[in-house]
């Protein structure tokens, strides 16, 4: 294996703060994927295994009045239909969200949404099933949907989950944090007030491997195996024991490689369940894996928050307060995946980096006739939805105020001495040092040559746009007193092995969708225990071969998963020097650390490495009292309290006068996510959440029209960027470690994706001001900024 | 109907369906899962392979179209043990996260270094446009592509020594 030297990509970037765990190192992982060997669920071929296909709805909202499979059952390669009545007879016809509601596995009464599932055929072979599913005949009677989440609560709009007991309309949950009246008190007295409507469109995820699992039902000792595409292994066992009634120690969730998650995975879909179904009923491994369409149109979407944002401040620039009232579209059921209390996620962490004197918010959830879901697409639990909201809000009071947005945004930073910092929504941020970073981003931007470059270019009628956003995250939920998720506390478990030879493993309850965790993970172990990652196996994915914990999402791999690896590190570590301390016949308070060996105070030339000293456990040592022959420990870790990256991003857009298109010139990103273990794993996520948010701001965009059918349910209608629209990001850092992390880490694989949308916008924005455009909602397509030109801005509805 | 055609050098003759896809036939009939399916319309990528040494998307090729040629996947691209510079090049400079789109996306740089050793940055972008990562951004993918054109011993490469020499 190649270890190579921390490269930062900007020298200036604080190349003081070395990386830990051995740095820049290639991936663990990378020889089985250069070589096609990477084993993803579509890869896995059981004996006599079959093939399920889901029929979908045509349409938004219709009773199902019948629904007839004679001819499909007929079909020579078809061993069975599946339909909502048969689940209903077991039970099954409606299962438990992520959020305390029901969504239907299969329909039984009425379609709540266009792509829903309505039947499961079962078929030797992919294309028999998909033959069949043209085969059921379905009769629908259509009734008007509810589309728009403004007209969800107007009186008289049709009543979606009539199938919940004494439900007369389509509202889900009222939510606020703040003050309100403290809020308002500000506001009524400020000298400036900036009122602005900011709508987040529908987004979806979409990872290159769509959804899918292989079930294995062993009907004579009741087993389950289930090989699925799954953020979460541990909790979807949990969920599966609780809805199907096979005992949790009869199941076993597999979860292989991941063709990328981005939150897509962290649900657990009807086609899993369906596919458990399909292998009871033909007692036959069943595979079901969705196409793109069906992922695009049926799987966890993303955002859909209509925001009426006010923002207060002096009218020389200091910022005081912040309110928002939020209407949240959830679609047909209520499926987002967040801990149990927070139903809007974290989106009260809206306050920003910015120290303000009040704030509040509230949020209304409702129903409408779309696909289920909401917290996903590398969200940090809606901070993406929240950092949007006050970035935006910041830049159009830096136009009101007629102050540069940079200069604005300097001036109502956090400052450093306040962390920890209790902001006035509740959370208490860990850790930050803004400033330096902010102006490290301007640094490399050479900010102040482009505001000359574009007042140059302005004069001769081109349009160059310079947007700044600067984000603080909330992420590593959480701690076990205010976090769950349907009962289950956030916690994350860790189990350590060092084989008497000195190699180790390393067991994780964490799954990767590409995040690298076989590398970084046996980094974090290298660090503590001083062996070298070549020799550390990360095992993770397997509910059989790993400790209980509940997954990865919401950029909480490294801070919860991470501390619990480092802490179990440190504890095989303690116990080695007991042992060492046998082994040299000395007192354990004798001994001193140094990595990777435990040696005598005063004569380091007396030691025993931790090879030797896992000999010694495993061999014929006399060990001390209470310490077991082995080097082996585990634990499991709940967080004191999140942790809260940051990052300063400014990017460069010139837009076509002509045409509207937008090109995105320049990104210049800025992240402090504490110590960094890996940079060059870091700086992928990096430049993949920064593509996430170009795509969010110029491109992605699940449309629908008004009978509810989907209009982004391809890749040719949803567009995502290739390798033209994005340009060769600008990296940096700055490291300010978290105060309550055993390594210091805050986490990263979501920070990009949560703080680059803004930048995009007020980028955009900022090379419309000729036009006197203060505001346009994303996607910012050619037609629409060009509308926006022409003073026709509109909402993305 | 039956089909004879190469794959990573091999000749291969089988019964096919004739409606059935090139991308489902290396997958399911060959067992060569390297090859991946994203999108069915042509756009993502993750099915690409080489067909006489050019770029298709297996998901929009009929195995029977494939009748006659010769057919590249992810698996013929190391010589034994010895990775092509390309595989390398994504290791050495992480262009690649979890993978599916890989396959693919080196498929292409293969084709593109084949015709062009020495391409700027922008003729890389082009040539993998076609392709999308939901993971990297791209940019690594890029330098991977690059490293690769620096680690190679191409045949032109050869050629243009003979002719200084």
């Amino acid at each position: 294996m190649t270890i190579l030297e921390d490269r930062p990509t900007n020298p200036a970037a604080g190349g003081h703060d070395r990386p830990i765990g051995h740095g820049r190192m290639q991936r663990k992982e990378d020889p089985r994927f250069v070589r096609g060997k990477g084993h993803y669920v579509d890869d896995i071929v059981l004996p006599g295994m079959l093939h399920g296909a889901i029929l979908r709805a045509p349409v938004a909202h219709a009773r199902l009045v019948s629904i007839d499979t004679t001819e499909a059952l007929a079909h020579p390669k078809v061993l069975a239909v599946i339909t909502g009545a048969d689940l209903q007879a077991l039970g099954l016809a409606w299962a438990p969200t992520l959020s305390m509601d029901v969504q239907a596995v299969l329909v039984t009464d009425k379609v709540r949404f266009q792509g829903q599932e309505v039947a499961f055929v079962v078929a030797e072979d992919r294309y028999a099933a998909r033959d069949a599913l043209e085969l059921i005949q379905v009769e629908y009677d259509v009734l008007p949907p509810v589309v728009d989440a403004r007209k969800a609560m107007d009186p008289g709009a049709p009543v979606i989950r009539d199938d919940l007991a004494g439900r007369t309309d389509n509202h889900i949950f009222d939510w606020e944090a703040g003050d309100k009246a403290e809020t308002d008190a500000v506001f009524a007295s400020a000298d400036v007030v900036v009122s602005q409507e900011i709508v987040y469109p529908r987004v979806h995820p979409a990872p290159m491997e769509t959804c899918g699992a292989v079930a294995d039902f062993d009907p004579i000792d009741g087993r389950l195996t289930l090989y699925e595409t799954t953020q979460a292994p541990h909790a979807h066992r949990t969920l599966f024991a609780m809805v199907s009634g096979i005992p949790e120690h009869k199941i076993r969730v597999v979860s292989p490689d991941i063709g990328g998650g981005f939150g897509n995975k962290v649900g657990i879909y009807p086609g899993y369940i369906l596919a458990v179904v399909g292998s009871i009923v033909t007692g036959k491994p069943v595979k079901w894996v969705e196409d793109r369409s069906e992922n695009l149109m049926s799987t966890s979407f993303a955002r859909d928050y209509i925001m009426q944002g006010e923002i207060a401040a002096t009218k020389d620039g200091k910022i005081l307060a912040l309110r928002t009232n939020v209407l949240a579209d959830h679609g047909a059921f209520n499926a987002t995946a967040q801990p149990t209390k927070y139903p809007a996620g974290f989106f009260h962490i809206f306050t920003g980096s910015y120290d303000l004197a009040a704030a509040h918010c509230t949020v209304t959830g409702v129903y409408t006739n779309k696909a289920p879901g909401g917290v996903a697409y590398a969200c940090s639990f809606r901070v993406t939805e929240a950092v949007y909201l006050v970035e935006r809000m910041v830049d159009i009071l830096a136009r009101k105020l007629d102050m540069d947005p940079a200069e604005l945004r300097l001036k109502n930073f956090i400052k450093p001495e306040q962390f920890p910092y209790a902001n006035k929504t509740g959370w208490e941020y860990d850790s930050g040092d803004y400033e330096p970073t902010m102006r490290l981003s301007m640094k490399m931007a050479g900010y102040d040559e482009l505001r000359r470059e574009q007042k140059e270019k302005r004069a001769r009628g081109e349009l160059m746009g310079i947007g700044i956003s600067f984000f603080t995250e909330t992420v590593g939920a959480g701690p076990r007193k205010d976090m769950d998720i349907l009962g289950l506390g956030m916690a994350d478990g860790a189990e350590l092995r060092i084989h008497p030879t000195g190699k180790a493993v390393v067991r994780i309850s964490v799954q990767s969708q590409g995040q690298g965790h076989e590398t970084t993970f046996a980094q974090i172990v290298a660090e503590e225990i001083g062996i070298p990652p070549e020799d550390i196996d990360v095992v993770h994915g397997d509910t059989d071969q790993t400790p209980f914990g509940l997954g990865t999402y919401g950029s909480r791999s490294t801070p919860v998963s991470g501390a619990a690896v480092a802490l179990v590190a440190r504890k095989v570590r303690e116990k080695a020097r007991f042992i060492a301390a046998a082994m040299l016949e000395t007192r354990p308070e004798d001994l001193e650390w140094e990595k990777g060996r435990w040696f005598v105070k005063g004569d380091p030339s007396v030691g025993k490495t931790i090879a030797e000293i896992a000999m010694g456990a495993h061999g014929t040592v006399a060990l001390p009292e209470g310490i077991e022959g082995n080097l082996d420990a585990e634990v499991t870790y709940d967080p004191p309290n999140l942790t809260f990256p940051f990052g300063a991003y400014i990017c460069v857009v010139d837009v076509d006068p002509g045409t509207g298109h937008v090109k995105v010139r320049r990104f210049i990103a800025v992240d402090d996510c504490g110590t960094r273990i890996n940079p060059m794993i870091i700086e992928g996520q990096i430049h993949g959440g920064l593509t996430d948010g170009v795509g969010m701001a110029l491109m992605e965009f699940i449309e629908f029209d008004a009978e509810g059918n989907c209009l982004g349910g391809s890749f040719m209608d949803y567009l995502i960027p290739t390798a033209m629209e994005v340009p060769d990001w600008e990296t940096g850092f700055t490291v300010t470690p978290s105060p309550h992390h055993p390594i210091g880490a805050k986490g990263i694989g979501e920070s990009a994706t949560v703080g680059s949308p803004p930048a995009v916008v007020n980028a955009v924005v900022d090379a419309l001001a000729p036009f006197g455009v203060v505001h346009m909602d994303m996607p910012c397509t050619p037609a629409r900024v060009w509308e926006a030109m022409q003073g026709r801005t509109r909402p993305p509805v | 109907m039956q089909i004879n055609l190469t794959v990573n050098g091999t000749d291969v003759t089988r019964e096919i369906e004739p409606r059935v896809l090139l991308v489902h036939f290396i997958r399911d009939d060959l067992r060569l899962t390297g090859t991946h399916w994203g999108c069915d319309t042509s756009n993502c990528g993750t099915c690409v392979v080489l067909m006489d040494g050019q770029p298709v998307k297996s998901c929009t090729v009929l195995a029977a179209m494939a009748d006659g040629h010769a057919i590249t996947t992810v698996e013929g691209l190391a010589n034994g043990a010895t990775l092509d510079p390309v595989q390398q090049g994504f290791m050495e400079e992480h262009g690649l996260q979890c993978g599916f789109c890989t396959p693919g996306m080196m498929l292409t740089a293969r084709a593109l270094l084949d015709h062009n050793p020495h391409p700027e940055p922008l003729e890389i972008r082009e040539a993998i446009s076609g392709q999308i990562c939901r993971c990297t951004g791209y940019a690594t993918i890029v330098r991977s592509i690059q490293w690769a054109a620096e680690h190679s011993i191409s045949a032109a490469d050869t050629a243009e020594e003979e002719v200084r020499a």
